[in-house]
C-alpha cells in the first residue's frame, strides 16, 4: 500500500493507465485537427474522434450525434442553461433548480437572474432528495427549463430522476441533468430517463482533465441551445473551437472501460463503503448524511459530531479525503449542501466526504477506518465540546461568545 | 494551503491538554467562540497569590491552526504574572506560527480566550474585570 492514499474521488480521480495509452499516440503522431478535411492527418484525427463520440453517447444511451464536446462539465452546464434561456426566450423565463446543485449550475443561474430570467431553487428534504410536490407547484405558464442534478457530489444522492423530467414535460419545459457524479457510476440512459440535456465530464471518470460532452436531445424533442462561443461552427455550431483530440480519445476510452466494467465495480465499490460507514459508525455520536438508499456507491460523507472538520482531516493522517467544513475558506460558512439538508452549523463543520474509487483497495479502506478513528478520538480527547457533551451539558443552551 | 512546521507541531503534541478545576477560586476560565463557527476555544489559568500563573490548561474544538494557537497560548502563560499575560497580543501568535490571514481568527480567539481567563479569575476574586481596549467583534 502507497502512502498517502486517496479518497477524494469525487473531487477528481487519477486517470485509468488504459486511458493514457489510448491517448498518447494523438499528441505527437496523429496529431492533426479533426477539421482539417483535405489530408490524412485531419482524417486520423476525425477517425479518432468518432470512434470517441460513439463511446461517449454508448455509455449514455445517446447517439453519436447528440453529443457537443466541451472543457469539461462547468462549460457544459453554462452552454445548456445559458443556451436553452437564450433559444427558449420567446417561450418563458422561469426556470427550476435546486439548493444542493453545484456552483457551477447555482452561479449560472444566477448570472442569468441579472439578464431577466426568473429562478426557482426547490428546498431538498432532510434525505437531500427534492420533493416531488413541491417541483409539481413550481412550474408557471413561463416556465422553460428544469435543472436537476443526477447525483450529489457532497453527499452522493441520486434525485428520482425519471420522475422529475415526467413532471417536466408534462408542463412542456425541458429536462437538463448535470450527470457529473453519475456518469460512469451507474447506469444512466438518456431514453429511459427523460432527460433532454446532460452535461458530464471525464476527469471523474478516470479519463483527463479538460474535456467534458453536453448532450443535447436530436429527436422526441429536437432540442437546441444558443453557442455561448463564437468560431468556426464546430459542434453543430452549438461549440466552437478545435477539437481537444487527445482528451476525446481519452474521454471515449474511459466511458468504454465505465460501460463494460461499471456493473462489477458498483458492487465492488458499494460493499468497500458499506464497510468503511458500517465500522466509523460505531464510534459514538457520528451521523450519516443523505439519503443512504438512493445513493452513489463509492461516496459516504459523514459528520462526527464535537470535533471540527479541518482539523479532523489534518488528523487523519496520509489520507486524502475533504470537509464540509469551509475552515479554510475566507467565509467561514460551512457546506451549503449540508446546510441544505437541515444540518446545525456544527454538524456541518464535523463532515469528512469519502469518495472511493476504481483504484481504492480494501487494504486502504481497512487503513482509513484505522486512521479516522485515531483521528476523532485524538481530536474528541482535545475537544471541550466533547467534555460538556459527555458531562451532560446542553450545548444548545449555552451561551456562546460569538467571534 | 501548508502549515507551518510549529502548527503541525503544537497540533501533533499539543501542550497543556486538560482541564483545571473551574470551582476553584484559584482557577480562572474563558470560553469562547461557537459550535457554529467552528471554534470553540476554553483555556485555563491556575494563580497564585503573587499573581504568576503557574498553570494553564486548553481544550480547543477547531482547525489545525485554533489547536496550535491554544497549546501555543499556554506554554506562553505558565510563568507571567496576569499583568504580562494580558499583554499578549494576537500579532504574536500570528508571527510565531505563521498563519496566513485566513487563519488570523484562531490567534485572536486565543487571545480572546486568556483575557476571557483572566476575567473569571478576577471576578471570583472580588476584582473588576478588565475591558479590553481592542475590539475584535
Amino acid at each position: 500500500m502507497n502512502l498517502p492514499i486517496y479518497l477524494d474521488n469525487n473531487a477528481t480521480t487519477p486517470m485509468d493507465p488504459r486511458v493514457l495509452e489510448a491517448m498518447i499516440p494523438y499528441f505527437t503522431q496523429k496529431f492533426g485537427n479533426s477539421a482539417s478535411r483535405n489530408h490524412a492527418f485531419g482524417w486520423a484525427a476525425e477517425e479518432a474522434i468518432d470512434y470517441g463520440r460513439e463511446q461517449v453517447a454508448k455509455l449514455i444511451g445517446a447517439n453519436e450525434k447528440e453529443i457537443i464536446f466541451t472543457s469539461g462539465a462547468t462549460e457544459a452546464d453554462n452552454l445548456a442553461i445559458k443556451g436553452v434561456f437564450e433559444m427558449y426566450k420567446d417561450k418563458g423565463n422561469h426556470i427550476i433548480t435546486c439548493v444542493t446543485e453545484h456552483k457551477a449550475v447555482l452561479d449560472t443561474c444566477k448570472h442569468l437572474e441579472k439578464q431577466g430570467a426568473s429562478i426557482t431553487y426547490l428546498p431538498v428534504k432532510e434525505d437531500g432528495l427534492i420533493d416531488l410536490e413541491e417541483l409539481e407547484k413550481a412550474f408557471t405558464d413561463k416556465t422553460i427549463l428544469v435543472t436537476i442534478m443526477y447525483g450529489n457530489n457532497e453527499i452522493g444522492v441520486i434525485q428520482p430522476i425519471k420522475e422529475i423530467s415526467a413532471i417536466t414535460h408534462k408542463h412542456g419545459a425541458l429536462f437538463f441533468t448535470d450527470a457529473t457524479q453519475a456518469c460512469g457510476k451507474i447506469p444512466v440512459d438518456v431514453n429511459a430517463d427523460g432527460i433532454d440535456l446532460l452535461a458530464f465530464s471525464a476527469h471523474k471518470m478516470y479519463g483527463p482533465k479538460g474535456v467534458g460532452a453536453l448532450y443535447v436531445r436530436r429527436k422526441n424533442p429536437r432540442v437546441k441551445v444558443t453557442a455561448q462561443m463564437d468560431g468556426g461552427g464546430h459542434e453543430r455550431g452549438m461549440r466552437s473551437g478545435t477539437l481537444n483530440v487527445p482528451g476525446i480519445v481519452g474521454f471515449g476510452k474511459a466511458c468504454e472501460l465505465a460501460r463494460l466494467e461499471m456493473a462489477d465495480e458498483a458492487v465492488r465499490l458499494s460493499a468497500l463503503r458499506d464497510k468503511l460507514e458500517s465500522s466509523l459508525k460505531t464510534l459514538e455520536e457520528s451521523y450519516v448524511n443523505g439519503n443512504v438508499e438512493n445513493r452513489l456507491p463509492h461516496v459516504a460523507n459523514i459528520s462526527f459530531k464535537y470535533v471540527e472538520g479541518e482539523g479532523l482531516m489534518m488528523a487523519m493522517k496520509d489520507m486524502a479525503v475533504s470537509s464540509g467544513s469551509a475552515c479554510t475558506s475566507a467565509s467561514l460558512e460551512p457546506s451549503y449542501v449540508l446546510k441544505a439538508l437541515g444540518l446545525s452549523d456544527d454538524l456541518a463543520h464535523s463532515s469528512i466526504r469519502f469518495g472511493l474509487g476504481r483504484f481504492t483497495t480494501e487494504e486502504e479502506v481497512d487503513f482509513a477506518i484505522e486512521q479516522t478513528k485515531k483521528a476523532v478520538n485524538h481530536l474528541r480527547d482535545l475537544s471541550p465540546l466533547w467534555e460538556m457533551f459527555k458531562e451532560g451539558i446542553d450545548l444548545s443552551k449555552v451561551e456562546w461568545v460569538e467571534h | 494551503m501548508a502549515y507551518s512546521d510549529k502548527v503541525i507541531d503544537h497540533y501533533t503534541n499539543p501542550r497543556n491538554v486538560g482541564t483545571l478545576d473551574k470551582s476553584s477560586t484559584k482557577v480562572g476560565t474563558g470560553l469562547v467562540g461557537a459550535p457554529e463557527c467552528g471554534d470553540v476555544m476554553r483555556l485555563q489559568i491556575e494563580v497564585n497569590e503573587e499573581n504568576v500563573i503557574t498553570d494553564a490548561k486548553f481544550k480547543t474544538f477547531g482547525c489545525g491552526s485554533a489547536i496550535a494557537s491554544s497549546s501555543l497560548a499556554t506554554e506562553w502563560l505558565k510563568g507571567k504574572t496576569i499583568d504580562e499575560a494580558m499583554s499578549i497580543d494576537n500579532m504574536d501568535i500570528v508571527e510565531e506560527l505563521a498563519l496566513p490571514p485566513v487563519k488570523i481568527h484562531c490567534s485572536v480567539l486565543a487571545e480572546d480566550a486568556i483575557k476571557a481567563a483572566i476575567n473569571d479569575y478576577r471576578t471570583k476574586n472580588g476584582l473588576e474585570p478588565i475591558e479590553s481596549e481592542k475590539s475584535h467583534h
